[in-house]
């Protein structure tokens, strides 16, 4: 056993740990679907699914029986090769965009000095699952969809990267764990209000969920961009879009909640909770808020928001210099 | 790190060719996408991953969204890949390609003779001393750059604006 040095044991049990991390994602994004629909339930006063297992526990399973076992349909009059490529993009790009959260100390898949611009570069290409597929299914509604999506995504992620850039002068480092470490004696929520308000913002729009979800709204366009994809071609947006609000929230609890820090419990343990809290909000802010109208959204990023995190990110470089 | 960087080259030079060949814009601007991402990869190939995420960023992430976002809505039906088709016979592209090619023998003898050059090893060039450089040596330029962008910015909101009062007056 010579070719088993120190080296290639700690190269397997990275690999094992990025394993874990993906698996524990992409799981958490398939019962997520049933979640939300049982918080939904409790929220609107319904039941939502409770027949599948004791409390509706089982749904998911009968959820992917169906979705593994329906037909996989290919519009004639789509474009075949992009309608086939644009759901693995939408998730491999958004799960990509994992390597970089440091989880604990100990957990976390890589550690770039780029940190925060690599999840910012994957947020980037992740818009053209959405504009592919939309333009492959050749269809109008579709191509409606693809076209508000892109736009939305294109304006929002303009001040959400911004809106990072307030906690990047702070910290001096676009390292997620010396931003996380920087926040040991107070949390950024702090002095970066207005980067969380402007962030949380951005981020359920660059995930297109409710109430920015414009971009798939049932009563206006169908279903938007995947109106065309059936099966597990669909699953992969469905699912992709809760690996994004997993995404959001693992990124907010780390960038202005301090991430695994915290007393008494173990790290892995707050970063749950932390995290898990973003998440009922997501589900929370989609039970309670109606849709806003589309113009209004874009006017609303562009007016509101991109001016607030332009004065957010001058007045912090102005306390960074001065103080 | 060498290898890496000989092989997205390599990708960003046949997805180039794609672009210029391919008869059909959206997937010819799917090409120059691959080519803008591979060009970022041998940024991080050669140590400078600050620039190669910026590159995708901006060139793969904004501008080239636009650029899909645009050709899709112009609807280019057969017509269009049957004159990129015209465009491309050999009587079309053999003079020009053999004038580029003399240029680039000449190019390619020069760097030969000129010795190996840097050679790619593996240091990181990270944020903090592009900032530096940026805004120490080269300050000039950044300062220079930011009146260009500026003056694009008051251009493109003042063309927006004119036909916005041309639309309230109609």
């Amino acid at each position: 056993m010579n070719w088993w040095t120190p080296t290639v044991e700690a190269a397997v049990i990275a690999m094992a740990k990025a394993l874990v991390i993906l698996l524990v994602v992409v799981l958490l994004g398939a019962l997520l679907t049933v979640i939300e629909r049982r918080l939904l339930g409790l929220w609107q006063d319904r039941y939502g699914p409770n027949r599948v297992g004791p409390f509706g526990s089982l749904q998911l399973v009968a959820d992917m029986i169906k979705i593994f076992f329906k037909e996989d349909w290919i519009p004639p009059f789509a474009n075949r090769v992009l309608f086939v490529l644009a759901p693995g993009l939408a998730m491999a790009s958004l799960l990509l965009a994992f390597i970089i959260i440091p989880i604990t100390p100990g957990w976390g898949i890589a550690e770039l000095h780029i940190g925060l611009l690599f999840f910012l570069a994957m947020a980037g290409l992740n818009v053209y699952a959405v504009l592919l597929g939309g333009w492959a299914s050749g269809n109008k509604y579709a191509l409606f969809g693809a076209i508000r999506a892109s736009a939305q995504t294109v304006s929002y992620e303009v001040f959400m990267g911004l809106s990072l850039m307030g906690i990047v002068a702070i910290t001096g480092s676009f390292n997620m764990r010396e931003i996380v470490e920087a926040q040991a004696g107070l949390w950024f929520i702090v002095p970066q209000f207005f980067g969380f308000c402007t962030f949380l913002i951005a981020g359920i729009a660059v995930t297109h969920r409710h109430p920015f979800d414009q971009p798939e709204a049932e009563q206006e366009l169908a279903d938007g961009y995947h109106v065309e994809y059936s099966s597990m071609k669909f699953g992969l947006f469905f699912i992709g879009e809760y690996v994004g609000m997993v995404l959001i929230s693992a990124l907010i609890a780390t960038l202005f909640f301090g991430g695994w820090l915290g007393p008494i419990l173990p790290p892995v343990v707050w970063f749950a909770l932390k995290t898990g809290f973003f998440l009922m909000f997501f589900i929370l802010i989609r039970a309670s808020l109606p849709r806003p109208r589309y113009d209004r959204v874009m006017s609303f990023g562009w007016l509101v928001c991109l001016p607030l995190t332009l004065v957010n990110l001058l007045v912090t470089g102005a306390v960074v210099l001065l103080v | 790190m060498e290898l890496a960087f000989y092989l997205s080259g390599l990708v960003a030079i046949l997805a180039t060719l794609g672009v210029i060949s391919g008869t059909h814009a959206v997937h010819a601007l799917l090409y120059l996408i691959v080519s803008l991402l591979a060009v970022a990869m041998t940024f991080f190939a050669l140590g400078a991953p600050f620039a190669g995420a910026l590159e995708i960023i901006v060139y793969a992430g904004a501008i080239m969204v636009l650029f899909v976002f645009v050709v899709m809505m112009l609807n280019l039906g057969e017509d269009t890949q049957e004159q990129e088709r015209a465009w491309l016979k050999p009587k079309t592209w053999l003079g020009p390609s053999l004038l580029a090619g003399v240029l680039m023998l000449v190019m390619i003898t020069m760097l030969i003779e000129a010795g190996d050059g840097r050679l790619i090893d593996g240091d990181l060039l990270t944020a903090k001393a592009v900032g530096q450089l940026l805004f120490g040596p080269w300050l000039l330029v950044v300062e220079l750059a930011a009146f260009l962008l500026l003056a694009a910015l008051v251009t493109a909101s003042h063309v927006g604006r004119l036909s916005a009062f041309q639309g309230e007056r109609e």
